[in-house]
């Protein structure tokens, strides 16, 4: 029985002769001593007959056109080199990118010098009107002044103020 | 495959052209489906497509591919994709080119006449579909396709001699399984032998 186990690894080598002249040999003395494992053998070798009756379709008419589709339909593979070329939707964006930013950096500097000229006319309207500061204060002084109010008024003879002397 | 990897189209026909059958009746006898054995063998094709370009050629072409369709067959009957078929008594009894249903004995039960009507390759196949699965693998590998057990056991992820060990434990099962058919192609021996002798 022992030698029974020992041999089964061996067997199907035995069988395929595919084994080497020593394992070989070691199957068959102990074939020779076994009934047991003699007709199992013999039944192998008839099983393996019988199994080629096992039927089995060939690929259909349509198989190589199939797997052609199937390839077809793969999306191309890429190179490591095609990253370096851009895509359009990429280029596209790139340059509408640029394309704003040279127009905001356009822009921008345009802007100041006008900012900076109203600024100067406005400081000038200041600093004149700081200036005149003693004029306005007469003025006034004599649009205010008391007593001119107390000035009898004369309608019929009033002339404009611009004529009197 | 060197080639192919190198853009040239033709060779892959060619490797189309020489695996394609033995693809299509290994993974029929795996998932006992033709239509779903096309589509896997499909699979195998494009997979090695999409692998051309890292490509290495550490272990025969053919040890690969059949370890790509083995792994593909193992995983569409695991997620229960493809179920094995049963066998029905009125489906064709050839993977479909004949329309005769399954011949069944009536009367009383009688083994042995039921055994000899009933047809053998239905009993063969069923016997191979009833294996496990890695022992259907190895056994459909090692008895259809011709590979050497270093390829076998390359394909199945396990050392010489467990594949060995795996194979006789399978030939064991299809021995008892199938005895009433290799009893009678023996009986059927010893008779021509005799008619011979006479």
């Amino acid at each position: 029985m022992g030698n029974c186990k020992r041999i089964e690894e061996n067997l199907i080598a035995y069988l395929d002769a595919k084994a080497g002249p020593a394992v070989r040999r070691q199957v068959e003395m102990h074939l020779a001593a076994c009934p047991a494992c003699r007709q199992r053998t013999t039944e192998f070798r008839q099983l393996w007959g019988l199994l080629d009756e096992l039927p089995a379709p060939p690929p259909s008419l349509a198989f190589d056109a199939a797997v052609q589709a199937r390839i077809a339909a793969e999306p191309r593979q890429r190179s490591w080199w095609t990253f370096l070329v851009p895509s359009p939707r990429l280029a596209f964006a790139t340059t509408a990118l640029a394309v704003l930013s040279v127009w905001l950096l356009s822009v921008g500097p345009s802007q100041s010098p006008d900012s900076s000229v109203a600024q100067q006319q406005s400081s000038e309207a200041e600093f004149g009107m700081i200036r005149d500061l003693p004029i306005l204060e007469d003025y006034d002084l004599l649009a205010n002044f008391d007593a001119l109010s107390e000035l009898p008024v004369q309608p019929a003879v009033a002339q404009p103020e611009s004529q009197r002397p | 495959m060197l080639d192919v990897k190198a853009g040239d189209d033709s060779s892959f026909e060619l490797l189309l052209h020489k695996y394609r059958a033995p693809l299509v009746n290994f993974l029929y006898r795996m998932v006992g489906d033709a239509a779903t054995a096309e589509d896997l063998a499909q699979e195998v094709f494009l997979r090695v497509y999409r692998a051309r370009d890292g490509y290495a050629p550490s272990a025969k072409f053919s040890t690969w591919v059949f370890r790509i369709a083995t792994n593909l067959a193992l995983n569409a009957q695991r997620d229960g994709r493809h179920r094995l078929r049963q066998v029905s008594l009125d489906q064709p009894l050839d993977g479909g080119t004949s329309d005769a249903p399954l011949d069944i004995a009536d009367g009383q039960p009688n083994i042995e006449h039921e055994l000899l009507t009933r047809d053998r390759a239905a009993l063969i196949r069923q016997a191979v579909e009833s294996l496990p699965e890695k022992q259907r693998a190895a056994v459909l590998l090692h008895k259809y396709q011709e590979l050497n057990y270093d390829q076998i056991a390359g394909i199945l992820n396990c050392s010489e001699s467990a594949l060995k060990s795996l194979l006789f434990r399978a030939y064991e099962t299809l021995r008892v399984e199938l005895a009433p058919l290799v009893k009678v192609g023996r009986a059927q021996q010893a008779r021509s032998k005799t008619r011979e002798v006479r």
